[in-house]
């Protein structure tokens, strides 16, 4: 996505040496680097205040205390079937807006990348208004089927969906605009099905932001709040996620919300870990 | 570089300046009253069921002291007490709970906590009552939705020991931040019944229907209220706490289906 377009005024000194130290300039600018420190030190210092504050003497007592183990795995699984679902159905989707073209394709476009933009809170009273038990949709799955989605850990994968699937999305209709074209076209020019140049020839292609999609759905699945806790409500094994689960503890148990915290930030860190190729050395995604 | 350099900064100013002027229209209370002096505008700190009266007294209390102005945080008692230990600006505290109330007088930010009000439960259900829930006993069937507080809530507390009188077992399909958002799924139709105080369900007028619950099964709660230590408007805050215990406070919390306590 950055682009960088090396200036032209460079002196042949000054050029030599942002050759040598890979591209970067020799030094920061006074006026950039005080905020730059303050912007660290504010990101930071909340991270260093929960791993200090952490009761890491009876960390496992903390944890067990608490119903953790059941958010824990309620949190896992719903992400990772969240997860699934979005390559599922939302990889087709990227495909449709990427290559294709049709009326009202931009408007599709807005619409399915709102709920990047949107507070996840009014994504769960949308959801609400339309899966609950009294909503224009959820009255029928009522009256046809008895099936209620609010309350269950259905709901809780619906809100988890609406959430981070637009973000694996993005992510993989970003890669095939910009895949090289030449390949699929080879593809099809051999006798290939449409079908079988996207299996064979597309998603090789995609495969690399396929990975960080599905990693960066999962995580934000993961880390639902407000359209879980407003959908699906919250109750110990069948709807409270790990970030529920945190949020009641710091009223009765403050170690215990600490401990919870700690997991979630060490999920995190693997996550990022795992995607140290694509953001950790910075540049450019393609 | 240089022009790179005063583009930031000019990015800066015009990012102060939208900064200053949102904060600034967004508290036009504080830039009204300058005369801080005489009159002050107190916090309180009030469990999720005094939504309704709380909101009264304080106009009412804002009319009896003109220059006085009373905002509000309307809560669980249990996430109040704990932001409020944990330094929230509050200059009184009003809890659902002698326990909620406790925990912040325990931590030094509270002390002589008197009680005003006292409540008891009630089972609310949709107006059109899907379930058929007739009595409290009801809720114990699988096919009833219940919803209830979060059990450190002073609600989700009172709930657990009618559940306990009444002899049955209970399995809510969530458990809620506070009453009022009890009340809310009742209202939206998400569940067959809350477990509420009286004073919601006659709150909520015509939006629920409440069913009551035999006077030997029910469970009650005493509501202490407190000036905050570290409040800066301690006059106000006192002659806050002095007008909810006063006769024209008791009243008004009467009116709403407070007991006395």
């Amino acid at each position: 996505m950055v682009t960088r377009t090396a200036p032209s005024h460079l002196t042949a000194r000054e050029r030599a040496r942002r050759t040598a130290r890979g591209g970067s300039s020799r030094s920061v600018p006074a006026p950039l680097l005080a905020p730059a420190l303050i912007a660290i030190a504010f990101l930071v210092l909340p991270l260093a205040g929960l791993v200090i504050r952490a009761p890491w003497g009876h960390l496992g007592a903390a944890l067990s205390g608490s119903d953790a183990t059941q958010a824990l795995i309620l949190s896992l699984w719903t992400a990772t079937v969240t997860t699934g679902i979005s390559l599922v159905i939302g990889v087709p989707l990227a495909w449709v807006l990427a290559r294709s073209s049709f009326p009202g394709q931009r408007l599709l476009r807005a619409l399915v990348t709102l709920p990047l933009v949107l507070p996840p809170v009014v994504g769960g009273v949308a959801l609400l208004l339309a899966f609950s038990r009294v909503g224009f949709v959820g009255r029928y799955l009522d009256y046809w089927f008895g099936l209620t989605i609010p309350f269950t850990p259905l709901a809780v994968v619906m809100a988890e969906t609406f959430v981070a699937m637009p973000f694996l999305i993005i992510t993989v209709e970003g890669a095939l605009r910009s895949a090289d074209q030449g390949f699929e076209e080879a593809a099809a020019t051999l006798g290939a099905k449409r079908m079988t140049v996207f299996r064979r020839v597309t998603v090789p292609l995609v495969a690399p932001s396929l990975g960080a999609g599905a990693v960066l759905c999962w995580a934000r699945a993961l880390g639902e709040f407000g359209a879980t806790i407003t959908f699906a409500g919250s109750f110990p094994g069948q709807t409270e996620t790990m970030p529920i689960a945190v949020y009641y503890a710091l009223e009765t148990d403050p170690n215990a919300a600490i401990a919870l915290s700690l997991v979630l930030l060490l999920v995190s860190v693997v996550v990022l870990v795992s995607l140290r190729d694509r953001w950790l050395r910075g540049g450019s995604l393609s | 570089m240089r022009r790179f350099t005063l583009t930031i900064a000019g990015l800066a100013v015009v990012a102060l300046a939208g900064c200053s002027s949102s904060s600034s229209s967004s508290t036009p209370a504080a830039s009204t009253s300058p005369s801080a002096s005489t009159t002050g505008s107190i916090t309180v700190f009030a469990a999720a069921s005094l939504t309704g009266t709380f909101t009264q007294l304080g106009k009412q209390f804002e009319t009896a002291h003109p220059g006085d102005t009373v905002k509000f945080s309307f809560g669980p008692s249990s996430g109040l007490a704990t932001e409020i230990t944990s330094g929230a600006p509050a200059d009184v505290f009003a809890s659902a709970a002698t326990a909620n109330m406790q925990q912040v007088v325990t931590a030094g930010d509270a002390s002589n906590p008197q009680n005003f009000a006292k409540n008891i439960m009630e089972v609310a259900v949709p107006p059109n009552n899907p379930a058929n829930v007739k009595s409290v006993n009801n809720l114990a069937k699988k096919s009833v939705k219940v919803a209830v507080c979060q059990p450190q809530v002073p609600c989700g507390v009172v709930a657990a020991e009618v559940f306990k009188n009444v002899g049955i077992t209970v399995k809510p399909v969530t458990l809620q931040a506070d009453v009022k958002s009890v009340l809310a799924q009742v209202e939206l139709g998400n569940v067959d019944a809350g477990m509420v105080y009286v004073t919601d369900v006659m709150a909520a007028g015509s939006k629920v229907k409440g069913v009551a619950i035999p006077a030997g099964d029910n469970a009650s709660t005493e509501y202490p209220i407190a000036t905050i230590t570290s409040s800066k408007q301690k006059s106000e805050a006192e002659a806050f706490v002095a007008y909810v215990l006063s006769p024209a406070g008791q009243q008004v919390l009467g009116a709403a289906g407070f007991e006395k306590p």
